[in-house]
């Protein structure tokens, strides 16, 4: 096969977007009961920006008294606030929040870029715009719940906490915030360290669409304060976005307490493209499967399965696309895969793809250069594994495929369900009668077909097995903060 | 003839034409991606009232782009009709800029074979650099891929050293599917280029169809070496619409089709938007249409 020359005479010059708009402040106190106030202990942590390790501002450092401040400041909006106020008066501040999101979307979207390290292009075009959709979606449920579930009364549970990764910082916020307040519950909001700055202009903006004081309160720290959230006694439900290992932490601390929790955890998925499919389209599929946000996608699909007639094939485009990929500055319009999240995660994909070489994968890269500061790591495939290599079985969260081959339809259903997870997956082939099959028997909460990595407020996300419990995102989104009663 | 697998997501290339679209395109990258564009236009007058005197006037403007910046690429070529290859040839004498000449009952293809070859033979006898020749869409539509393919290979041995382009004229092929059946037919019966339109039907060229057209050169060349020239030609009148298929170019098909050997551009306005657009990155203005010599 005859490759391409992509290394062109003619390059893109930088495009970066501009930053002129945004302010951000040298430190961010903790947001209790409608107001900006410093931890108790007047501990703080750098927040940096990984795409040249320079500090952007100081977030502090929430110990329990904080918790205990926030929970209690939650249980009096509950009380006094929140659970009195009619139904359609609660949407009307999900529409007012939804709209300041996206007023405020340019500013939201470059101060995510900056402190998480995924492209503007991505920040602007997805995150951002699905955060606001998710408001909005909510909302109009917000005075429907009756509708929603017919011959039954619904009953907010009235504080949660909630606990949110570092990969959609204000996504996953919004995820989270959005269907807890429209069933009419209160919050207490714990952000990632590594990501907590658009969380404080959530914040802000929850103030200037004034929320009633303590409905929303968000603090920020360590799994130490997650920690502390979810032991909280007054905290009737807990909703955690993060690893199987503190899923199973978080089980383990509830177990036998009558406190509802749900869980979005981690995933392996299969990505499963079959020798119908629109072969140019089904690369754009992987690359967009496994590259989009560094790989940082619980629903990645980080098993890649091919169709023993078409693997060379689709290994060698594949390989030509990734040398188009533009790997670099986060703010410029062009890139296409950011910087990793933070060091520690660099280290664990370093660590492996260390695995992978040991254990006989074939390792290619595309030969993109890397900057020198800051956290990169060049898009990884490996050939020649298998469901026994620990590459295949354990979450990688980077940009670091596994290949595999297969020759027949129950083969790859099998190979698809041979792992503890179960959050996604995908499959590519012209025939719809495939789809069908593969879709009704593989286990995970979504599948989606000659597409990868959609989001839809209405389609409702979460896993089977390790990968959690409970829905978010749609109708099945509001049962988790609702009690029904019989009416 | 044997097909590749010629299945197309619709979906799926317009996610990826507006990926494409919206890379940034600044500064100096802007200005190398104007010069290009311009060095690939073929400049073309198809109309029924083309006259000589209209040609020789078109044929000036392709060699002489403004005045104020001499260094600026000639076009590629001249597009006509077959019956005015000789009066551009004499007008574009001593220039590298090439005749093209759009042949075998253009743009419809509603003739006999014999037909269409002696008017290739004709306009390659006259001249013509490189003839622009239709397929027969109809057959094309009825499954009668094996006479499309026939007569785009006679016509191959008819053109001499010309240059053949073949226009699938895809606002007329309904599905994307149907631009990469066509696509590879050409390619396979010997085309040197494939050409997205006669510019006499709406759509004319879309980046949806140019990116199919793209994947089906590529997948060519990986397979046998050869590389095959592309045109999308008509409804691309704006500098920045180029841009965007330069973009598009660059990341599907890489560096040995950005030269006007490998691509070109079937328009009649742009070059006028592309002159706008350099003396603006030039002077910082922009001129009225007024300073832009219409021929």
């Amino acid at each position: 096969m005859n490759s391409l020359n992509l290394q062109t005479d003619w390059q893109y010059d930088p495009a970066p977007q501009s930053t002129d708009h945004i302010n951000l402040k040298e430190s961010y106190d903790l947001f209790i009961n409608g107001a900006f106030v410093p931890a108790k202990n007047n501990n703080h942590r750098n927040t940096i920006n990984p795409s040249n390790e320079k500090i952007i501002a100081k977030v502090a450092d929430a110990g329990p008294d904080d918790v205990n401040l926030a929970v209690s400041a939650a249980r009096k909006a509950y009380e006094t606030s929140w659970s009195k106020i009619s139904h359609s008066e609660r949407g009307k501040y999900l529409f007012r929040i939804a709209r300041i999101i996206q007023e405020r979307s340019r500013e939201l979207a470059v101060i995510e870029s900056m402190d998480g390290g995924k492209p503007i292009r991505e920040s602007r075009d997805i995150d951002v715009p699905l955060a606001a959709a998710h408001f909005f979606y909510y909302a109009g449920w917000a005075d429907k719940l009756k509708y929603a579930f017919p011959g039954r009364e619904t009953q907010p549970l009235g504080v949660a906490g909630q606990i949110i990764p570092w990969n959609f910082p204000l996504l996953m916020a919004a995820w989270k915030i959005a269907p807890a307040l429209a069933t009419g519950n209160t919050i207490v909001l714990k952000p990632a360290e590594t990501t907590p700055l658009t969380a404080m202009l959530l914040a802000e903006i929850i103030r200037e669409a004034d929320l009633p004081d303590g409905v929303v309160n968000i603090i920020t720290g360590d799994g130490s304060t997650g920690s502390s959230l979810v032991e909280h006694p007054d905290v009737d439900k807990i909703a955690f976005t993060g690893s199987t290992a503190v899923g199973k932490e978080i089980m383990k601390k509830l177990a036998g307490k009558n406190k509802p929790y749900t869980l979005e955890l981690g995933g392996k998925a299969a990505n499963i493209i079959f020798a119908d499919a629109a072969i140019d389209q089904a690369i754009e599929g992987i690359v967009n499967s496994i590259f989009f946000n560094q790989g940082h996608v619980c629903c990645a699909g980080s098993r890649l399965f091919v169709e023993e007639s078409i693997s060379d094939e689709i290994i060698f485009k594949l390989r030509e696309r990734m040398e188009t990929l533009i790997v670099g500055d986060p703010l410029d319009k062009n890139t296409d895969i950011g910087a990793i999240n933070s060091k520690e995660q660099l280290k664990r994909i370093q660590e492996y793809v260390k695995i992978g070489q040991d254990e006989g994968g074939e390792l290619y890269q595309s030969k993109c250069k890397l900057p020198n500061t800051g956290y990169w790591h060049a898009p990884t495939l490996f050939c020649n594994v298998s469901q026994s290599h620990r590459i295949v079985q354990e979450e990688i969260f980077g940009p670091v495929l596994a290949i595999q081959t297969f020759r027949t339809v129950d083969e790859v259903i099998e190979k698809a369900n041979n792992t503890p997870y179960g959050l996604s997956g995908g499959v590519w082939t012209d025939k719809g009668a495939k789809i069908f099959k593969v879709t009704q028997n593989i286990r995970a909460g979504v599948i989606w077909a000659n597409t990868f990595n959609k989001f839809d407020p209405s389609a409702p996300f979460g896993g089977y097995k390790e990968s959690g419990m409970g829905r978010e995102g749609g109708i099945q989104g509001l049962l988790p903060y609702l009690k029904l009663n019989p009416c | 003839m044997i097909l590749s697998n010629t299945k197309i997501d619709a979906i799926g290339i317009k996610e990826r034409v507006a990926r494409l679209q919206s890379r940034s395109i600044k500064a100096t990258s802007k200005q190398q991606a104007l010069n290009l564009a311009l060095s690939m236009i073929d400049l073309t007058t198809l109309e029924g009232r083309d006259s000589p005197n209209k040609v020789r006037q078109l044929c000036y403007k392709a060699t002489h782009l403004h005045e104020n910046f001499p260094d600026l690429p000639n076009v590629a070529a001249i597009c006509v009709y077959a019956p005015l290859v000789k009066t551009a040839r004499h007008a574009l004498q001593g220039s590298n800029v090439k005749v093209a000449s759009v042949a075998t009952a253009f743009p419809s293809g509603m003739s006999d074979i014999d037909s269409k070859l002696d008017e290739v033979k004709r306009a390659a006898e006259d001249g013509a650099n490189e003839i622009d020749m239709v397929i027969s869409r109809g057959r094309f539509l009825s499954g009668d891929y094996n006479y499309v393919a026939d007569e785009i290979q006679k016509i191959k041995e008819v053109c001499g050293s010309a240059h053949l382009k073949v226009i699938l004229e895809t606002g007329e092929l309904v599905t994307l599917d149907n631009v990469r059946i066509a696509s590879e037919l050409a390619i396979q019966s010997g085309a040197d280029f494939i050409k997205t339109s006669t510019g006499k039907v709406q759509p004319a060229a879309t980046p949806e169809v140019t990116l199919v057209m793209m994947q089906a050169i590529r997948d060519h060349y990986i397979k046998s070496g050869k590389l095959v020239g592309l045109k999308p030609a008509g409804g691309i009148s704006k500098s920045k619409q180029a841009i965007q298929y330069l973009v598009m170019l660059r990341e599907t098909l890489g560096q040995s089709w950005l030269n006007p050997k490998l691509f070109r551009f079937g328009a009649s306005s742009l070059a006028n938007d592309i002159l706008m657009q350099i003396v603006k990155q030039n002077t910082g203005i922009y001129q009225s249409t007024d300073y832009f010599s219409l021929d």
